[in-house]
């Protein structure tokens, strides 16, 4: 089993090029943004917009809050409506929403009720303007508590481990995020207000993962002799393994019987909950051990040269022009040095993790 | 031996009682701990889960306004919706500041927000009645209230909590006459009533040494029966009577209850059926380690329960994805030290001390994960607002507890098992 298991941060370019993969449609939609391409199924409550309310006097079914009525709006307007749902005492009344309608629009909705379901003038009980402004606001709440709740976890992580392991572990943390939005995108899930409970609840989980792998390292570290940092974060990552999956595994299974079962609103919010969970699995194996000792050896690197700079300061500007390009070529060479070291592993056989080892096989 | 089975059934009594606690609630004297379905004493539906309305009000300021009086007027109003509402039969209402200038009303229940909008209408109506029920003054003639705490006059022994009204200056005169002819009238009519939206605030009486004079400098001293509080509350609602500016709504939403009906009991549901998946899960990758995490969780489930009933939160959507992610992160620190122990116990050493090393070498890698959430939780609680903050305290509380049932729960139960002989390693997963 042991020798099946191939080396994570040697191929890290590899996971890194799917997780840009991943990440591009979420990355493409946060950066368009600004510039007025919205790929984003915004709901109402985000971008305002109108919302109608019909009192039918007959049981509105799920037919026709699904169906029939989002294609008579569409029909009539020539705008899918973000929301249609049943509401009012006997469920007699359907709450229509859609994104800012003018007085036209509305009224072809109204007379296409009308028309359809034979209503009369008092039947249209609500046509209003939703604000958004209100959604701009908790959502800039959220965003300033969640970027503080960020710069307090990763003084924690410096504190307990280092900072590039920090920055490993928000890294991750920003590519789950990522991850959920481009779900967001492909799948066109309504993105609403609820997409901050997403990103709350991924924020909790992400960090959390990475920091097992994290765990294991520093105490890996502790005794390792011969091992580079590479090698000790493939033998943490593979130990913790398990850990990872399994983990995911069971909060997958909570959230995901509330997908099974939950009713539509649930999903559209458990869904990227499960997108956001799986990213957080895979980031934390794939990416955040890979990820420190790339930060790592960057920092060194970067050291070093430095240090050779001052060293070398009479030696003209030459190896200085060379220093950003030394720095990326370095780190990705330097997991082959390791390579032979799986030679020397049996002879390491008195240190205390090899024997384990040494069992598993 | 024995003592190990006598504890090991405690525990377990106390956690079937946890759960029946739970599930039925429980009346200890005076202590009354509801049922989780207890709408009414225990978790509260947030509008998300009920259905009902959503109205935003801002203030629209006129020209020449002080705005250093914001702060304390947009109290004012709060305070008077809140009351209104609370009149009305809506308990459930919620009335949030946002921003600054703005005030989020939750209506459960209303599913109609122009109904809502109507109940809680325009600023309040404040009169000030005599006895036979006439106007003396109304909120137009009053300058300012506070509320206030010490000696009234030099007559007063002890300090107490009374309210200060100033009138206007033509309202002066006007109040001067009533008091007069009020201290002149018998007992029980020599009273002033404080009326708003029909309702009595308060009915102070004018005491007789008035009769002659009537209370004048342009304005009274309301005391009795005030604690800092109440004295408070009637001062801002004194306030809102003069109001320097208008409401109006900016926004206005109805949540159907389409996620209200079924959202909650299917949500049940689904969560039992997890934490049932979750349980089977345990018990076939770890066997007996597994039921006990089993066990532990459960045990969670019904601590987390009765806490959050207790705590009287506001369930939303956010707060149920904070309890569901509590529950799967709950048995987190059980998979982490099974897997060491599963380790140790590869390593040769016997169930006993690698239950032991199991427990002591997962402690750094529990301790660290978990308190980087609480981090995260603790900040949202106190930087976020509405349901950010319903998130972070279910999430929280579940990341506490979890942290104390998986840990110590799971190690006094896995250690009494071991006392009874069960120590075949085959059984701990090795």
């Amino acid at each position: 089993m042991e020798k099946k298991r191939f080396s994570i941060v040697k191929k890290f370019p590899i996971f890194a090029i799917i997780s840009l993969i991943l990440i591009a449609p979420g990355l493409v939609g946060l950066v368009t943004l600004p510039f007025g391409l919205n790929l984003f199924n915004m709901d109402v409550d985000f971008v305002g917009g109108t919302s109608l309310t019909f009192n039918l006097h007959t049981e509105v079914t799920s037919d026709m809050s699904g169906k029939d009525i989002p294609k008579l709006v569409e029909d009539a307007c020539g705008v899918a409506p973000s929301t249609v749902q049943k509401t009012g005492e006997n469920d007699e009344s359907v709450l229509i929403k859609c994104t800012k309608l003018d007085n036209e629009q509305q009224s072809a909705i109204v007379e296409a009720m009308q028309e359809t379901y034979n209503l009369e003038d008092k039947d249209t009980e609500n046509v209003s303007d939703v604000n958004a402004t209100i959604g701009r606001e908790a959502q800039n709440k959220a965003v300033t508590a969640a970027v503080i709740a960020v710069i307090l976890m990763l003084l924690y992580i410096t504190i307990r481990f280092e900072f590039t392991s920090g920055l490993a572990a928000v890294t991750c943390l920003a590519h789950d995020l990522l991850v959920i939005l481009s779900a967001y995108i492909v799948l066109q899930i309504p993105f609403n207000t609820s997409f901050i409970a997403v990103a709350l609840t991924i924020l909790g989980y992400s960090i959390n993962a990475s920091i097992i792998v994290f765990d294991r390292v520093r105490e890996n570290r502790r005794f390792a002799r011969r091992e580079s940092f590479d090698e000790i974060v493939d033998t943490s990552v593979w130990q913790t393994v398990r850990r990872t999956l399994f983990t995911s595994i069971t909060t997958l299974l909570t959230i995901g019987m509330i997908f099974i079962f939950g009713v539509t609103s649930l999903r559209q919010f458990t869904l990227p909950i499960i997108v956001g969970i799986v990213a957080g699995g895979y980031s934390s194996i794939f990416l955040a051990g890979s990820l420190w000792a790339k930060y790592r050896s960057l920092i060194r690197k970067n050291r070093q040269a430095k240090a050779s700079a001052k060293l070398g300061s009479k030696d003209s500007g030459k190896p200085k022009k060379e220093e950003p390009k030394a720095a990326p070529e370095a780190s990705v060479e330097e997991p082959k040095q390791p390579a032979p070291a799986q030679q020397p592993l049996p002879r390491k056989n008195n240190s205390k993790k090899n024997k384990r080892k040494k069992k598993k096989r | 031996m024995k003592k190990s089975i006598l504890s090991f059934v405690a525990v377990l009594l106390v956690i079937v009682l946890l759960c029946c606690t739970a599930i039925f609630g429980l009346t200890v004297g005076p202590v009354h701990i509801p049922n989780v379905l207890d709408e009414e004493n225990g978790i509260r539906r947030g509008l998300d889960l009920v259905g009902g309305s959503s109205i935003t009000f801002e203030a629209q300021l006129p020209d020449g306004y002080n705005t250093s009086n914001l702060q304390s007027d947009m109290n004012s109003v709060q305070a008077m919706m809140t009351k209104r509402l609370d009149s009305l039969g809506y308990t459930e209402a919620t009335v949030e500041l946002v921003g600054d200038n703005r005030i989020k009303v939750d209506i459960p229940a209303i599913s109609d927000p122009q109904e809502a909008v109507e109940v809680l209408g325009a600023t309040a109506q404040l009169q000030f009645l005599n006895a036979d029920g006439e106007e003396i003054l109304s909120g137009a003639d009053i300058k300012s209230a506070s509320a206030g705490y010490g000696k009234i006059d030099q007559t007063s022994v002890a300090d107490e909590h009374y309210v200060n009204v100033e009138f206007t200056d033509e309202a002066a005169e006007k109040w001067t006459e009533a008091t007069k002819l009020a201290a002149q009238a018998e007992d029980g009519e020599n009273y002033i009533k404080i009326v708003m939206d029909d309702q009595t605030l308060s009915s102070p009486s004018v005491s007789s040494e008035y009769a002659e004079t009537g209370i004048t400098g342009g304005g009274c001293v309301i005391s009795g029966s005030f604690d800092a509080d109440s004295a408070k509350t009637l001062a801002e609602q004194i306030n809102i009577g003069q109001l320097p500016f208008t409401l109006e709504e900016v926004s206005m939403s109805a949540v159907g209850p389409s996620l209200g009906e079924r959202a909650l009991s299917t949500s049940l549901m689904a969560g039992g059926i997890g934490i049932l998946l979750v349980m089977v899960f345990m018990i076939v990758m770890y066997r007996v380690p597994g039921v006990v995490a089993s066990i532990a969780l459960m045990f969670y489930t019904a601590l987390d329960a009765v806490i959050l009933t207790v705590a009287h939160v506001n369930l939303s959507l956010p707060g149920i994805a904070g309890i569901i992610l509590s529950i799967g992160m709950a048995v987190d620190a059980n998979v982490i030290i099974f897997e060491r122990i599963k380790d140790e116990l590869r390593n040769g050493k016997t169930v006993r001390s690698a239950i032991d090393s199991g427990f002591s070498r997962a402690w750094t890698a529990i301790i660290d994960s978990n308190i980087t959430t609480i981090i995260a939780a603790i900040v949202l609680y106190f930087f976020g607002s509405g349901t950010v903050v319903g998130f972070a305290l279910t999430f929280g509380i579940g990341v506490v507890l979890s942290m104390f049932t998986a840990v110590t729960v799971t190690r006094f139960l896995l250690k009494r098992i071991v006392d009874f002989k069960i120590r075949n390693p085959k059984l701990y997963g090795a």
